[in-house]
């Protein structure tokens, strides 16, 4: 390859990663007026489907996998590349090389090969029959199956949004189920202590077993290699024929390895126009980041690079790199998405906006903790984060300018529905984890925020970053709690 | 009638003109000038806003209330449309609960509505129709008496009831003294009226929306006597005198884009788009309002606690900003988010109703008249300002074919060429 370095109008573009991500960017390519030649390449033998449902209408039966196809938003007339996992990446000389040894030339490339779940360890029992992860297709399909062949009890590890999406199915099911939860709470890595509080409510009043508190030591088998029981860390024995490890996703960025770019276990670090970064912090003309996988210095949190495996950021972020990609430097866009995610459980819809992982403080506006419907407000040092609302999708929108505005807190509603005074309390995030724990992300297709820690990597060459009109000072903004979602 | 502080006030004036009966079939124009100031106060203090982006915040607003705070409204007990969370919140979950499992698979029924009113118009000789007449206003009216559960018959009462009361919605000063007298007659008789119907219901029970309202199970219990006779009262009020619009709106839309008109009737999928962009150009609703419980900032100003707000929905449906060629009736447009069914928590109930029977309606419009006019352009309008339509709309036609149900229309339509090889 023998291409200039001057950025010129591309011929080939080649996308990484054939989910929602990389799906939505072929269509804004197309959109954006690419008639070059267009390739998507995927490790799984599907087209793209969409993940939110396989922790819900799958799982509960309502849906079978194979009618989780992402719909088209119009023709991308592309070379699919499906079940043919990238391998490797040379920037210098622009191509990709696949599994098979194949080669696939590039004048712009997209990455967005996204994120796995973590998997148990093989040493503590990760390799029996019974355990499951859940994020693809067939990890769906697989545990589908388990589910309905009807077990006595199914154990799921960790209570974040997947863990607790999992759990509520069994319990439609009329499966027992128990989950563990490192921390004193559900979602308390993502949502804090005292939504989680509330959240502990719904999962014992839906017959969940919840063990708070608590971790797995290991899993264990019978003769034929059959999970039979779990010992957990306060010496307690669940049996159960049934595990569901929801306990993190790492960045599926192996194949980049010796590619020179700032890619590790936390994602791949991009400036804010999704510019991929390489080891020292330069910008790559050609290389653009999309998805679960991209992390990147988002203007509303100044300090840190967010990562964010949320399904309304994938579709979004994919939008940006399409047109960046497409377009010369001058006329890139940032990407600043207000992050939002959703999950449904326990008969309730959650629905997020911002980053409440930030926050220190929290308060209820409407409803009320105990009464299964209310939205909390988030603030941290003063200013308005995020918002969750629970069972009150249409209400959360409203709130979507005042946190970008980064509006005071507590904020001043007078909401009609909310308490006489306001009464903030602490938003109650788990302290720092101990430093043998990884830092995870849980896996849940389609939500959670995952703003990965710093020290974020050099990011000296990139353009500077459009700041937003706060009286947060950028530099001094503390990290994100770093047990953000690690659950075991 | 134009005391000389609104002439010192141009938005007031341009607001009040735009209202206007002489301008009632095209208030956009007035429309187009108010967006030049997206949020602005009126003489009297209360706010107008004419933005899209300003609407679809204020509409999303936790610091809103749907309470209009208008100073002639009587302590009355209001509907959902005027209440706020929690009330409003119990009363549309209970009123959602007994619709939407009532509307699923109803369009085939629907369909059949329509084939019926226009066989009764078939005709092999030029003719003309009524489109309000005989298809837009009937249509509805029969759908929602029919979900609800009141007679047809009773049409002829609570119809011409509907069309004093909904003229109250219009802002009290385009109102005559006779009319504010007439709209309280009118709500005594349709209090009246909808007391008897609950009544009789009691008695007799039965499967529709009203005998569900009545015996609901939820844990919150039925509503009491008087929030099912107010909430009857705004199903049936709402089932009447907007979809009928939508309609005549829709119909005016596609007669004046005979090419449009010519793709629905071999594209039946057109009429997704279409009915979307109907809402957008001529929505039924052109208003809704607010008033506010904290200080808001938007648009460079501040709209302080406890103020009236006007939302000008079908301005915001134009607004430049929001939409490449806000004038023109572009079906295939992209991100078509119009705000012809408001938005947040009191987003229309009765969009997928009022969407289904639209779409029908036109298309079997499309696929059964020939060569269809309009007899007079622009038709006669309705007083009413906020919900806004024309009071006829006759359309002359050379035939008008005798297709029984507009499914037969699907599937390709032979070519010249094919037909004749």
């Amino acid at each position: 390859m023998t291409a200039p370095d001057t950025v010129t109008a591309p011929e080939r573009i080649v996308v990484v990663g054939a989910s929602l991500a990389g799906l939505r960017a072929a269509e804004a390519l197309r959109d954006e007026g690419f008639t070059g030649e267009l390739t998507l390449i995927g490790d799984e033998p599907y087209a793209p489907y969409d993940r939110p449902p396989l922790s819900k209408a799958v799982l509960s039966g309502w849906l079978t996998s194979d009618h989780t196809e992402l719909p088209r938003l119009r023709d991308i007339d592309a070379r699919w590349l499906l079940g043919t996992r990238a391998d490797g990446l040379d920037s210098r000389t622009r191509t990709v090389t696949l599994a098979d040894g194949r080669q696939v030339g590039y004048d712009r490339l997209l990455i967005a090969t996204g994120t796995r779940s973590r998997p148990w360890p093989t040493e503590r029992g990760g390799a029996l029959h019974g355990v499951h992860l859940l994020r693809s297709r067939d990890d769906a399909d697989r545990l589908r199956a388990a589910l309905a062949a009807g077990p006595q009890r199914v154990l799921v590890i960790g209570a974040g949004f997947t863990g607790g999406e999992v759990a509520s199915v069994c319990r439609d099911l009329g499966i027992e189920v128990t989950v563990t939860q490192r921390s004193g709470a559900p979602l308390s890595s993502a949502l804090g202590g005292v939504i989680g509080g509330a959240a502990a409510r719904w999962y014992r009043d839906a017959g969940v077993d919840l063990r708070l508190g608590t971790t797995v030591h290991a899993l264990e088998g019978d003769a034929d290699g059959r999970l039979r029981h779990a010992v957990l860390s306060d010496g307690t024995v669940v049996t159960a024929e049934v595990a569901v490890v929801a306990a993190g996703a790492m960045a599926n960025t192996e194949w980049l390895a010796g590619s020179g770019l700032a890619a590790d276990a936390r994602g791949v670090a991009c400036d804010a126009s999704c510019r991929a970064l390489t080891d020292d912090g330069t910008p790559l003309a050609d290389v653009f980041v999309a998805g679960d996988i991209a992390r990147w210095p988002h203007p509303l949190y100044p300090g840190q690079l967010l990562r964010l495996d949320h399904w309304d950021n994938a579709v979004a972020q994919a939008r940006t790199a399409a047109h960046n990609m497409t377009h010369p430097p001058r006329e890139h866009r940032d990407h600043r998405p207000l992050p939002a995610f959703w999950s449904n459980q326990f008969g309730m819809n959650l629905k997020c906006l911002g980053l409440p992982a930030l926050a220190d403080q929290v308060v209820v506006t409407q409803g009320a903790l105990d009464q299964r419907q209310f939205v909390a407000a988030y603030g941290q040092r003063g200013r308005l984060v995020a918002v969750v609302a629970v069972d009150a999708p249409r209400v959360l929108d409203g709130y979507a300018a005042l946190i970008e505005a980064q509006a005071p807190f507590p904020p001043v509603l007078n909401a009609t529905d909310g308490p006489d005074r306001l009464e903030p309390l602490d938003a109650d995030f788990p302290g720092t984890a101990p430093a043998a724990v990884p830092r995870t992300v849980d896996p849940s297709p389609g939500h959670l925020p995952a703003p990965s820690t710093p020290p974020a990597p050099p990011v000296q060459s990139t353009p500077p970053i459009e700041s937003s009109p706060s009286t947060v000072s950028a530099p001094s903004v503390p990290s994100v709690p770093s047990v953000l979602a690690g659950h075991e | 009638m134009t005391p000389t502080i609104q002439q010192q006030h141009f938005p007031t004036e341009l607001f009040a003109h735009a209202l206007r009966y002489e301008n009632r079939a095209d208030p956009y124009p007035a429309y187009e000038q108010l967006l030049q100031q997206p949020v602005v106060q009126m003489a009297d203090g209360s706010w107008l806003a004419t933005g899209h982006r300003e609407i679809s915040l204020l509409l999303r607003d936790p610091r809103i209330s749907a309470d209009r705070l208008n100073p002639q409204q009587q302590p009355i007990r209001k509907s959902l449309l005027m209440e706020d969370p929690p009330r409003h919140d119990q009363l549309r979950q209970a009123v959602t609960q007994q619709f939407i499992p009532r509307i699923m698979g109803m369009r085939d029924h629907i369909d059949t509505l329509v084939t019926e009113l226009l066989d009764a118009h078939t005709s092999e000789q030029p003719g003309q129709l009524d489109v309000v007449a005989d298809l837009a206003y009937p249509l509805p009216v029969t759908v929602i008496c029919e979900l609800l559960g009141v007679p047809r018959e009773d049409e002829r009462l609570f119809g011409s009831l509907a069309r004093r009361l909904t003229r109250g919605l219009d802002p009290v000063d385009t109102q005559t003294e006779e009319e504010i007298h007439e709209l309280q007659q009118a709500r005594t008789e349709l209090v009246e009226y909808l007391e008897g119907l609950i009544a009789r219901h009691n008695a007799d029970g039965g499967s529709d929306l009203l005998a569900g309202l009545m015996n609901d199970q939820s844990p919150d219990g039925p509503m009491d006597a008087i929030d099912l006779r107010v909430t009857l009262g705004l199903l049936l009020i709402a089932g009447h005198e907007t979809t009928v619009n939508l309609i005549a709106n829709g119909t005016l839309a596609l007669l004046r884009h005979p090419d449009l008109l010519a793709r629905l009737r071999t594209d039946p999928d057109l009429a997704t788009p279409l009915v979307e962009e109907v809402l957008r150009y001529d929505p039924p609703v052109q208003m809704s309002g607010r008033s506010t419980l904290a200080d808001i900032d938007i648009a460079g100003t501040t709209i302080p606690k406890g103020s009236r707000i006007r939302l000008l929905l079908a301005a915001g449906n134009r607004d430049p900003r929001r939409f490449t060629d806000p004038d023109q009736f572009l079906p295939d447009r992209a991100d078509n988010a119009h705000l012809g069914f408001g938005g947040g928590i009191h987003y229309c109930i009765g969009a997928t109703l009022a969407r289904a029977e639209a779409q029908i309606a036109l298309t079997a419009l499309a696929g059964r008249l020939v060569s269809p006019r309009l007899a007079a352009d622009p038709p006669p309008y309705r007083e009413n300002a906020i919900l806004r339509g024309p009071e006829r709309l006759p359309v002359a036609f050379e035939r008008l074919l005798p297709i029984r149900r507009v499914g037969d229309l699907r599937g390709p339509v032979p070519t010249l060429q094919e037909r004749c090889p």
